[in-house]
């Protein structure tokens, strides 16, 4: 009973909205009443311990459990005009592991979700070519295929956090990221189906969509790690992730990943498009902006606790789990602070630990119930560790926008809530 | 009644069968797997629209501003305003020059885009917004020349843009790009372990909360602050 009394008041308000009915939460507000006869979830026959549930062809393709009903992607309405020219986000203070739903990897699209039926698809190689091809998907799935498991971060996340903290939610401040097992064909073998000629240096990568999206990619860069994808996570791709085929650019932006891949395009010169110069193009406070900046920089963030997943069991062993990585390669060290970066632990990684991808990392510790300001901050295997926010807008200036990778910091309080802070 | 339906079903097999003899025949790669078939000059034609700084993959066609002017009413200015100025969230096209080092750039095609070809391509390749396609290239020379106005880079409603004169068109932001020098800035040449312990004096204190703001969804109003708008 002691230990009980002495619990923090819990977040009641917010608790509620993730216990995802009101079954769930009658039966958690039975369990103190009842203990001395024994909770009734055991002294009782459940209506599923009873009852025959549904056989095995009520769910052909399975959903999660209606329990999990609030762990879904969610826009910010104010963000932009409209929702076909918008971005969603990874529910990341839900999951768990490196792997990504995916049904929960995060939407990014400038003309809505192209719906192309597989056998309509076609994928155009020309240019600086000795032989311009046509593939259907079916001749995609002839070639030699490879398995991958990389994260895709779009240039933007944590991008609304520059001139400092604006959302409550590592859904909002870092849900433009997601990792999955890409299945495809290597770039490099189309291009070496259609013959290089030497003079091609560059590549123009563009989608089927409403905004036919290109990207300019040095060919260096598309003849080393590049895939043209079907797969993900063994499946086929989703719709809103470039079904049929996408292009998979490890460890650079995600608008370089370009969807509905249609047409690539060798040439001697970068073409300079939209998205490459009024956007994804970071603007220094001298007014000079930065072009081509394709890599993703180390980065971490804490996914649970953190403000929409607040600690709800009161003082005690406490499990902090993040997410950890890096365009250069793998993630060599997680390091938690829980007193907002003066002092700091070697958090343990977890699972596979492969080059850009995502890296799960935990650190168990016991709460006493105080404040804490828990951080976390990564290194990666070419030794660059995570900058501080301060660090990159005293380099950067506030009007970047994209490549924020600034180590986040989570207040949180005495009841088990948190809030998106910044720390002197 | 029966029979017409095996008629036809068989012609459409032996129509199937020889289509796909011909398709094989004349169209596997030359390539080292043998894989896809060569693309027809038409194919490529029908979708190599990309235009270059160099003015590479221009097509013929010439546009006013006047001619601009008409086509953006109706076309664009549902959306970007009468004069670029935007409406909502939709992109400002038009202004911000002299804002890019100030607290709230305005970056807009005048003020910020370093290259012409862009407009160009881009307006023929996904403008206006939901009919992506519709504009031949007149329209889009047009259009281009009446965005070079807006902008004051033209002042002469009777100009006429080509793909003969495109070259000479020079937008004011073409100097300001640098590359990526990320890697040389000091938090990261530094190159040293990362401190452990007493990393700073005293308990930290709060500088900034989100609370303040409050523009997380279901936390606050609808209303955000423009700063990182992600289109």
């Amino acid at each position: 009973m002691t230990e009980q009394m002495n619990k923090p008041s819990r977040p009641q308000a917010s608790r509620r909205a993730f216990l995802g009915g009101a079954a769930a939460l009658g039966a958690g507000l039975a369990v103190r009443p009842a203990l001395a006869a024994g909770d009734p979830l055991i002294t009782e026959v459940q209506d599923w311990n009873r009852y025959l549930g549904d056989g095995v062809d009520a769910r052909p393709y399975g959903v999660p459990s209606r329990f999990e009903a609030d762990v879904v992607r969610r826009d910010v309405p104010w963000l932009t005009a409209d929702t076909k020219s918008s971005v969603n986000f990874t529910p990341l203070h839900r999951l768990d592991g490196i792997i990504t739903p995916n049904g929960l990897c995060f939407e990014r699209h400038h003309g809505g979700i192209a719906e192309i039926a597989p056998a309509d698809h076609r994928l155009m190689v020309h240019g600086l070519v000795e032989r311009p091809l046509v593939f259907t998907l079916d001749d995609l799935k002839r070639f030699p295929r490879e398995n991958r498991v990389y994260f895709l971060e779009c240039a933007a996340n944590s991008g609304m956090e520059w001139r400092g903290a604006q959302l409550n939610g590592c859904q909002f401040t870092h849900g433009m990221v997601h990792c999955v097992m890409y299945t495809g064909v290597r770039l490099r073998t189309l291009l070496e189906e259609a013959g290089l000629k030497t003079s091609g240096t560059w590549l123009l990568a563009e989608g089927a969509d409403a905004s036919a999206m290109t990207r300019s990619i040095p060919l260096d860069k598309a003849l080393d790690d590049c895939l043209v994808a079907w797969g993900m996570n063994g499946e086929a791709l989703r719709p809103e992730q470039g079904y049929p085929v996408r292009l998979v650019v490890p460890g650079w932006e995600g608008n370089m990943w370009v969807k509905w891949l249609r047409r690539l395009e060798v040439g001697d010169a970068p073409w300079e498009h939209r998205e490459e110069t009024s956007k994804y193009t970071d603007l220094l406070a001298n007014g000079k902006a930065r072009k081509f900046t394709w890599q993703m920089e180390v980065k971490s963030v804490i996914t649970s606790p953190s403000p929409q997943a607040p600690i709800a069991h009161g003082r005690g062993r406490t499990v902090v789990s993040g997410l950890a990585w890096s365009g250069n390669g793998t993630i060599r060290r997680v390091d938690v602070s829980l007193d907002g970066g003066r002092n700091w632990q070697t958090a343990r990684i977890d699972g596979p630990s492969l080059p850009k991808a995502l890296h799960r990392f935990y650190h168990e510790f016991d709460w006493d119930g105080s404040e804490l300001f828990l951080q976390s901050r990564a290194m990666d295997e070419k030794g660059f560790v995570q900058p501080t926010k301060e660090d990159l807008r005293a380099a950067r200036g506030t009007n970047s926008i994209y490549h924020n990778n600034g180590i986040q910091t989570w207040y949180l309080k005495p009841d088990g809530a948190l809030e998106n802070v910044e720390v002197s | 009644m029966s029979k017409f339906p095996k008629a036809s079903l068989l012609a459409a097999c032996l129509l199937a069968m020889s289509a796909g003899s011909v398709h094989a025949e004349a169209a596997s790669s030359p390539g080292p797997l043998k894989l896809g078939r060569i693309a027809t000059e038409a194919e490529i034609a029908a979708w190599d629209h990309d235009i270059r700084p160099d003015g590479k993959g221009l097509p013929d066609g010439r546009g006013t501003v006047a001619d601009g002017e008409a086509l953006f009413t109706d076309n664009c200015a549902a959306c970007h305003g009468d004069f670029g100025e935007g409406v909502g969230r939709w992109p400002v096209l038009a202004g911000g020059e002299g804002t890019l080092d100030r607290e709230r750039p305005e970056k807009t095609i005048g003020s910020y885009w370093p290259y012409l070809s862009t407009v160009y391509d881009y307006v023929n390749r996904a403008m206006p917004f939901g009919n992506a396609r519709s504009l031949g290239p007149d329209d889009v020379y047009a259009l281009t020349a009446y965005l070079l106005y807006l902008n004051d880079i033209v002042t002469d409603e009777e100009f006429e843009l080509s793909r003969e004169n495109f070259a000479d068109i020079r937008m004011p932001n073409v100097d300001n790009f640098v590359p990526d020098d990320r890697e040389r800035e000091k938090h990261y040449v530094a190159d040293t372990e990362p401190c452990m312990k007493d990393c700073k004096p005293g308990p930290v204190a709060i500088t900034m909360r989100a609370r303040v703001l409050d523009v997380t969804p279901d936390g606050g109003g609808e209303e955000g602050p423009a700063a990182g708008n992600v289109d």
